[in-house]
């Protein structure tokens, strides 16, 4: 009998190890996928427009791309733990106004406390979601949805036809975007910054792991112990105060801000990241992914107005893309269980 | 209650005090009264059998145990302090560790992540430390001699692994007791002495485990001591020694049962229903050819793995097959497409009623009609009136215990379920049943039931594919017995020849030594 076994714990040590490496594979080729395809659109684009590589297009590629990083961050954090918050694009239209109003209500007023406001206004609309998915048992998709419409229309109440425009706006928060160091806009750095820390934490402290294991499996993780509930609520307040301080990126990029401010943000959100690869019931994915992701996005959008095709293929483009990513994501799952089951089965 | 507690004679003074010790829980949902009077002691280095019909009342105790159910009244002492188990992260720290029937894992995260969620090693800075893990991890497969890989994901692991993932991360958490719902019911006889190999290695190292199963012969096997449940009450505890499987059947039924294992059908076989000519799958199984007649129980028998469930889901057009052919009543069937099975008379009763066989969020009636809508509908809406004339009608045939047919069919026992899944397909007058695994985790009186059923519709000329790893039943029930090894069809044998010896040797491919699971 012993001899029996002992070869057959060979082979499951060989097994064990092959059906590793393709899980790592799997993931590395998720992200390194999005990576080719960016690289095919800059490369295609540029042959075909040379000043699509300018200094000033990158540059500006990269200051649109900051809003949706840091919000594709926060969301990132949601969907891992199977949910969704569609609220994002409101939050950074009501953070966006509230907080650069400032300006005029209190001339003098320094903007780092603006940032610290739209983090707040965000960390409220993120603690109501939170509350509401957390406490009350309430599907995200439905609070979340519901708080879409109530925050975009506190902010039309608040904003009414008026608006909050540059001339109103102190130079040094305008020149936020504009700044750079060595041809890098310093915005994108701390965003790349911001993005790393968060890639890091749900990577290695426990509080982070939980979030994929809730997403994993919901039940398991009630049954283990985990502090679900507090962990949901979190990353809801997270993904808030996230959309906050987005929204006052917002208003120092574009100077005009009305009460149409981040419409439908939610969607090219949650599109980025599924197009990086987070798995929309949760479980798995990676911010890194979900924030090439939005780069992604965001240079397809610039490539298309380089090249002078209408922005309606803008849209069609991204919904191909996340058809794609979809597609993409079920195939390789299936592969990816047949080919630990086969591993399971050949070690018997 | 005829409790009579014995001390094994070899316990040290430390574990005279029991390890833990619930006395008269109750626990009701609503009007239900799931645990009526729950009682069980468990002592350091034994192995204590909790047994009982399905509904007696056991899963509820193991709830509490776990934490996750708080009880209406009784005592909890573990280590002799009182406690109160307010959640899962209570009983864990209690020194509680749950393995449930169905492992709960995390699909997504490596094994040694799924061992360590929640408590993984830390370095400086709250920081996860992956490398401690990891090997931390390895040693405990190691100290249980199983070598599976800590750094794999756990998704695509047979129940078996999962189940070890879930004991190394009882053993991780050094816990003192240990409990085991039906742990064996998904398991290979290999599987099941390797878990048995484990299960020694835990009491020698003074740990209390709490041993729930439905295979007497297991009870006897790796149990001290025992403890039966009848309608939510405790109806005995007793040392093993002395006691016979009888004795246990008549304390949890609360009568006699009929002599096991049932008689075949023993209809004279008809007209052959289901030929399957060469079936392939690459890598799955090859060349299968068998056919079962009308009036006939055919039983598929080897080892889990062995590709029985494969060649019944390609069958079913589940599953896809690379060549051969499937006829019913001399038609071609038509490759991978479940509608065309159906149409052909095919029913298929899978092996996870919980995950395909039912709805769970569904009410008893619509899973009853959910395979028959076509007969209920009139002008494509479902007649209200006939969905429940149907089922009330199959319930009573099947003598389905529920409380009312609009409940949920998750709010029944395993065995009811079951027979729920079974109403589906048989209100659909099959010509051939699909039968997987159809009474597991199913109690010893339902089992009866289940065997008398798929032998009356035999009588009817209906003809029955069984896939099962419980041989009395195979043996028992089946008129003809395939045994498949690695894919391949390794023998065949008559009611009449078969043994539990030539099948297990036939399913093994070598002689090991047989048990009564395959």
């Amino acid at each position: 009998m012993r001899a029996v076994i002992a070869p057959r714990r060979q082979q499951r040590q060989d097994s064990g190890a092959g059906s590793v490496r393709l899980a790592e594979r799997v993931s590395r080729i998720r992200e390194s996928g999005i990576l080719a395809v960016l690289i095919v659109f800059v490369a295609v684009t540029t042959l075909v427009k040379h000043r699509f590589l300018d200094t000033s297009n990158i540059q500006f590629v990269l200051v649109d791309t900051t809003v949706f990083a840091l919000l594709a961050l926060g969301e990132t954090m949601v969907v891992i733990s199977r949910n969704v918050d569609l609220s994002v694009g409101s939050v950074v239209g009501l953070s966006a106004y509230l907080s650069t109003d400032l300006f005029a209500q209190h001339p003098g007023i320094p903007i780092p406390v603006v940032f610290l406001a739209g983090l707040g206004i965000g960390l409220a609309c993120g603690l109501a979601n939170g509350i509401m998915v957390a406490a009350g048992r309430v599907p995200s998709l439905v609070v979340t949805l519901a708080t879409l419409y109530i925050i975009r229309g506190i902010d039309i109440l608040i904003v009414g036809g008026s608006e909050v425009d540059a001339s109103s706006l102190p130079n040094a928060f305008l020149d936020i975007p504009k700044d750079t160091i060595g041809g890098i806009p310093d915005i994108a750095i701390a965003v790349a910054v911001v993005i790393a820390i968060g890639a890091y934490y749900l990577r290695t402290y426990r509080s982070g792991r939980d979030l994929y294991a809730i997403g994993s499996n919901p039940e398991a993780a009630r049954l283990a112990g985990l502090p679900v509930g507090r962990r949901v609520f979190t990353a809801f307040a997270v993904s808030g105060a996230i959309a906050g301080v987005a929204g006052v990126l917002w208003g120092a990029q574009y100077g005009t801000i009305n009460s149409t401010a981040g419409t439908g943000y939610e969607l090219q959100v949650v599109s980025a990241v599924v197009v990086g690869g987070v798995a929309i019931f949760g479980g798995s994915g990676s911010v890194t992914g979900a924030a090439l992701g939005a780069l992604l996005l965001s240079t397809i959008s610039s490539a298309l107005y380089v090249l002078g095709i209408s922005p309606f293929w803008d849209q069609a483009i991204w919904g191909f893309l996340l058809l794609l990513a979809i597609a993409l994501d079920q195939t390789i799952t299936a592969r990816l269980t047949a080919a630990l089951r086969k591993n399971a089965r050949s070690r018997q | 209650m005829d409790a009579a507690e014995s001390d094994p004679s070899d316990q040290t003074q430390a574990a005279a005090l029991p390890a833990l010790d619930l006395q008269h829980a109750a626990k009701s949902f609503g009007a239900v009264h799931a645990l009526i009077d729950g009682s069980v002691t468990l002592r350091a280095g034994e192995v204590h059998a909790l047994v009982g019909e399905n509904g007696a009342g056991k899963s509820t105790l193991v709830k509490i145990l776990a934490g996750v159910h708080q009880p209406d009244s009784g005592t909890l002492t573990v280590n002799g302090r009182q406690v109160t188990l307010h959640g899962p992260a209570a009983a864990r720290a209690a020194g509680i560790a749950v393995i449930y029937q169905e492992p709960t894992l995390f699909p997504d995260l490596t094994v040694a992540e799924n061992m360590f969620i929640g408590r993984q090693p830390l370095r400086p800075g709250r920081r996860i430390d992956r490398r401690a893990m990891q090997e931390e991890a390895a040693a405990t497969f190691t100290r249980l001699g199983v070598p599976l890989d800590p750094a794999r994901i756990a998704r695509g692991l047979s129940i078996a692994d999962q189940q070890v993932v879930e004991i190394a991360k009882a053993l991780s958490l050094e816990a003192k007791v240990i409990v085991m719902d039906e742990p064996t019911a998904a398991l290979s006889a290999a599987e099941v002495d390797r878990l048995f190999e484990v299960i020694r290695t835990l009491t020698s190292q003074q740990a209390a485990i709490l041993f729930i199963s439905h295979r007497l012969e297991e009870v006897f096997a790796i149990c001290q001591t025992v403890t039966v449940m009848r309608d939510g009450k405790h109806v005995m505890t007793s040392d093993l020694a002395g006691l016979t499987a009888n004795d246990l059947v008549r304390a949890m039924v609360g009568r006699e049962l009929a002599e096991r294992p049932p008689e075949a059908a023993g209809a004279e076989p008809g007209e052959p229903v289901l030929t399957v000519d060469r079936l392939t799958r690459e890598g799955v199984f090859t060349g299968i050819s068998l056919t079962v007649r009308s009036g006939e129980i055919v039983a598929l028998a080897g080892l889990v793995g062995s590709g029985r469930s494969e060649v019944a889901r390609a069958v079913f057009g589940i599953d896809r097959y690379d060549a051969g052919n499937i006829t019913i009543n001399g038609q071609k069937l038509k490759k991978a497409s479940p509608t065309a099975a159906m149409a052909a008379g095919i029913g298929f009763v899978p092996e996870d009623r919980r995950q395909q066989g039912l709805v769970m969020d569904m009410s008893v009636q619509q899973n009853v009609a959910l395979a028959s809508l076509g007969n209920l509908e009139r002008g494509g809406l479902i007649r209200a009136k006939a969905e429940r004339a149907m089922a009330s009608d199959w319930a009573a045939r099947l003598k389905i215990k529920y409380g009312r047919l609009t409940d949920p069919v998750a709010m029944l026992s395993g065995g009811n379920q079951q027979k729920v899944v079974l109403a589906k397909w048989l209100g659909r007058k099959p010509r051939l049943l699909i039968v997987d695994e159809p009474t597991r985790g199913i109690d010893v009186g339902t089992k009866a039931e289940v065997h008398r059923l798929l032998t009356d519709l035999a009588r009817d000329g209906v003809a029955v594919l069984m896939i099962s790893s419980e041989l009395p039943e195979v043996l028992g029930v089946a008129d003809r017995i395939l045994v498949m090894r690695e894919g391949r069809l390794a023998a065949e044998f008559s009611h009449a020849d078969a043994t539990e010896e030539a099948l297990m040797s036939a399913a093994m491919g070598q002689h090991e030594a047989s048990r009564g699971t395959l």
